[in-house]
């Protein structure tokens, strides 16, 4: 799948990165929590997010994330759309609730960053 | 050895606007001498969890930042007001941010586990009325 494909599925707007849409998207990751994402989020993944807050450019700069997605039709302020230009990054906003939009993109094939959890270790541990 | 790169970022308490641009600035400067990659992600995201953590729980502070031909060290140094429980502090989950960290997305407990996870090696000094001092180190290549 690619950006520009999940502009389709997600009847998304594209607020930047008009000319990157043809990037591949691998995995996708949606949270508000940015301490989660930080934890466990690589570069190929996708943020769905409806925080529009400017720590959520700060933390997808520190990742190398290449796609924002606002649900809710959530549109950022100016200046924070500035700093996220400034890293290249797309960011688009789609009408769609977070838990709609992320329906609407694993019904199409997309899936979830893989997060190794603790309990994953005990259980082989204790298998 | 000498380091190449030596520099100290100071950190506001509760400067929730400016935090992460010690971050964003030492990401600059590393990519600048050619470190990518793995590493480079692990320290950024090590240094805005630290720097986060500094503006969000410290009384203020400083990040300083020393780059060796074979390694990068993140050192974080508060003023205040300490830990009371470093291994409850260390757990997944466990916080005390306040509800404005928490609303920027913050707080969740996932900081001191997740740079002790990014970094290779982790060091944590704290004692409750003088401060917290935390040293990272990364290998490079």
């Amino acid at each position: 799948m690619t950006i520009g494909d999940m502009v389709d599925i997600l009847k998304a707007r594209v607020l930047l990165g008009e000319d990157k849409l043809d990037t591949p998207v691998y995995t996708a990751c949606c949270s508000d929590l940015m301490s989660d994402v930080l934890a466990f989020v690589d570069e190929k993944t996708v943020l769905i997010t409806g925080l529009t807050n400017p720590h959520v450019i700060r933390t997808s700069e520190m990742l190398d994330l290449k796609c924002l997605v606002f649900a809710r039709g959530k549109v950022p302020s100016d200046d924070i759309l500035e700093s996220a230009e400034e890293q290249g990054l797309v960011v688009i906003t789609t009408k769609a609730t977070a838990f709609s939009a992320c329906g609407m993109l694993y019904e199409k094939g997309l899936r979830g960053v893989p997060v190794p959890l603790e309990w994953d270790k005990e259980g082989k541990e204790g298998a | 050895m000498e380091a190449l790169i030596h520099e100290v970022y100071p950190v506001a308490s509760a400067d929730y606007t400016s935090a992460g641009h010690a971050s964003a600035d030492i990401k600059k400067k590393l990519k600048m001498l050619g470190v990518g990659g793995d590493v480079l992600r692990r320290v950024a995201v090590a240094s805005y969890e630290v720097e986060l953590n500094l503006v969000i729980h410290s009384q203020g502070g400083h990040l300083d930042l020393n780059v060796f031909p074979d390694r990068v060290e993140l050192v974080s140094e508060d003023v205040g007001p300490g830990i009371p429980d470093l291994s409850l502090a260390m757990r997944e989950g466990w916080s005390t941010a306040n509800e404005e960290a928490r609303s920027l997305g913050f707080g969740a407990g996932m900081g001191l586990p997740n740079m002790k996870r990014n970094a290779d090696e982790f060091d944590i000094q704290s004692e409750v009325g003088k401060g917290t001092v935390i040293r990272m180190g990364f290998r490079l290549a």
